[in-house]
């Protein structure tokens, strides 16, 4: 059994220097792209042994269902909670965030580590995905597009929870001290100052050069970079 | 459709990646697919192997079916419409659902031409033999490809050609001088900028997977490491003895499809598979994957 320092972001000694995505399903080659365009190594995690020494854990966007259901056969989800205890920051994007949240409207929660109320699909169809502009001062240096593909709304959050970018009806972007969550997917865009302020509040440092909120070398097939061809 | 909305559309399958799509015929099989861990569901109402039985002509499904579904489930939910038939694509995109597949498994409406998908807001998903009928359904608006592999036979060969065709082709494609590269496309039928595009990120621009023929974890898990980004499974669940605990199965093994550990642990108890077809047994008029053009 190992030590547990909830105090530092080591663990037995090792100094935690990489974000991990959770590696189930969905949209993760394109949190990874966007960490290492950080200098942050992305580190893809789908077993107990991925969690050593992660600063950080990206839930990446797509079905909550299907990794809700991964989560729980392969016991991850009490991975992720031993982690958050010993202190790994949690980011969950859209279907993340599902995950995270500690009420889903019509349906049980699944790791209820961050209080806020969210429901599923909460926009319609596909037809309904949209990109909205927004700037989140103090986190974004400028105004940029914002993705939201069949997304969730945040409807309420807890006490502890502070809102970051509230749209009309619904939270777009809420924190706690431990988790960030977003309902749209700054992956999908060459936007990486989400990304660099979760590598922030993970105690790590991005790297300086981009100061930028858009990427200029980002386009909408970065994410091939890591997927090419298989072995057949 | 605009740039904008093709990239959403383009976007939508990257969220599906490493993920299952089921072909689903009533609400109860939807949500078992869902409680599964499905990403998507197909709603059709007879699943391929029923189609290749029956004969006749397979056409879009009742929307009322197809609506029922959509309903019911909160996961993507995509229907079919017959190759060319472009009212079938627009009664489906009405209708609102999430992704309609321009399918060989229904009787083509046209020998000539497919649909013409840049002419709506509703993404595509297209079948491919090799890369230059991928490339053809890109160039016509497809926001996501699959192999066509031969649906209804619980049989993978046809998936496993069709891939393998694929990145042999995408790699002859990166290997040759450039010089080569016109002929190359015009023999094998590829638009040219976009072959070009391929050359230069060694894989498609829009998500692959794998359909036709996938009956078991093993399958999903080879379809997978052979490079495809996802599964879909037509009548391999539901064809099969016990399709709650097969579609769980071939969910964990297409997320761990590098663990053979995990694929093991998947593919133990599942009672029996789909009964299986000799691609030679059956009659060439009615294979599948020559639909298409």
């Amino acid at each position: 059994m190992m030590m547990m320092n909830s105090e530092s972001p080591e663990l037995n000694g090792a100094i935690t220097s990489a974000i991990g995505v959770l590696d189930l399903q969905g949209g993760v080659s394109e949190h990874i792209d966007h960490l290492e365009r950080l200098g942050i190594r992305g580190i893809r995690v789908k077993k107990a042994d991925d969690f050593q020494n992660l600063a950080g854990l990206i839930l990446p966007g797509g079905e909550s269902t299907c990794m809700s259901r991964l989560l729980s056969i392969f016991n991850l989800d009490e991975m992720i909670e031993r982690h958050f205890r010993r202190g790994m920051k949690i980011w969950g994007t859209c279907a993340g965030a599902i995950l995270l949240a500690s009420s889903v409207v019509g349906e049980s929660p699944c790791l209820r580590l961050i209080d806020i109320e969210i429901e599923r699909n909460s926009f319609g169809s596909q037809m309904d995905s949209f990109t909205r502009k927004a700037h989140i001062p103090g986190m974004m240096s400028e105004a940029a597009s914002l993705t939201f593909i069949r997304a969730p709304k945040i409807k309420k959050v807890g006490p502890d929870v502070s809102i970051l970018l509230q749209i009309d009806d619904y939270i777009a972007a809420a924190e706690s001290p431990e988790i960030l969550v977003t309902i749209f997917h700054p992956e999908l865009t060459g936007c990486l100052d989400f990304h660099r302020y979760f590598t922030r509040k993970c105690h790590l440092k991005p790297r300086n050069e981009l100061k930028t909120t858009i990427d200029p070398s980002w386009n909408n097939t970065s994410w091939t970079r890591l997927a090419r061809i298989g072995r057949g | 459709m605009d740039a904008k909305r093709y990239e959403l559309n383009v976007q939508l399958a990257q969220m599906l990646k490493g993920g299952v799509i089921m072909d689903v015929t009533n609400v109860e099989q939807a949500k078992i697919a869902e409680d599964a861990g499905a990403v998507a569901v197909m709603a059709l109402e007879r699943v391929p192997a029923d189609i290749r039985k029956d004969g006749g002509v397979a056409r879009m499904s009742d929307p009322a079916m197809i609506a029922a579904i959509k309903k019911a489930v909160s996961i993507p939910v995509m229907a079919k419409a017959r190759i060319g038939h472009f009212v079938e694509a627009q009664v489906l995109e009405a209708l609102k659902i999430d992704y309609i597949d321009e399918s060989e498994v229904l009787t083509p409406a046209d020998e000539e031409c497919h649909i013409d998908k840049t002419k709506f807001s509703i993404p595509f998903v297209c079948g491919a033999r090799n890369l230059g009928e991928a490339l053809r359904r890109i160039a016509e608006g497809a926001a996501m490809i699959r192999t066509k592999g031969e649906a209804g036979t619980g049989n993978v060969v046809e998936a496993v050609r069709h891939m393998r065709t694929m990145n042999r082709e995408i790699r002859q494609l990166i290997n040759m001088p450039l010089e080569e590269v016109t002929g190359f496309t015009k023999v094998n039928g590829m638009p040219y900028e976009i072959a070009l595009q391929v050359r230069k990120l060694e894989r498609l621009p829009v998500v692959n997977f794998a359909a036709g023929g996938i009956a078991t974890p093993a399958d999903a898990a080879l379809m997978m490491q052979l490079g495809c980004d996802g599964i879909f499974v037509g009548s391999g669940v539901f064809k099969s003895s016990d399709p709650a605990l097969r579609a769980k199965a071939i969910v964990k093994a297409t997320a761990y499809f590098n663990d053979p550990a995990k694929i093991l642990e998947a593919s133990v108890g599942l009672g029996d598979a789909m009964a299986g077809l000799e691609i030679s047994s059956i009659p060439e008029g009615q294979l599948l994957a020559g639909r298409g053009w």
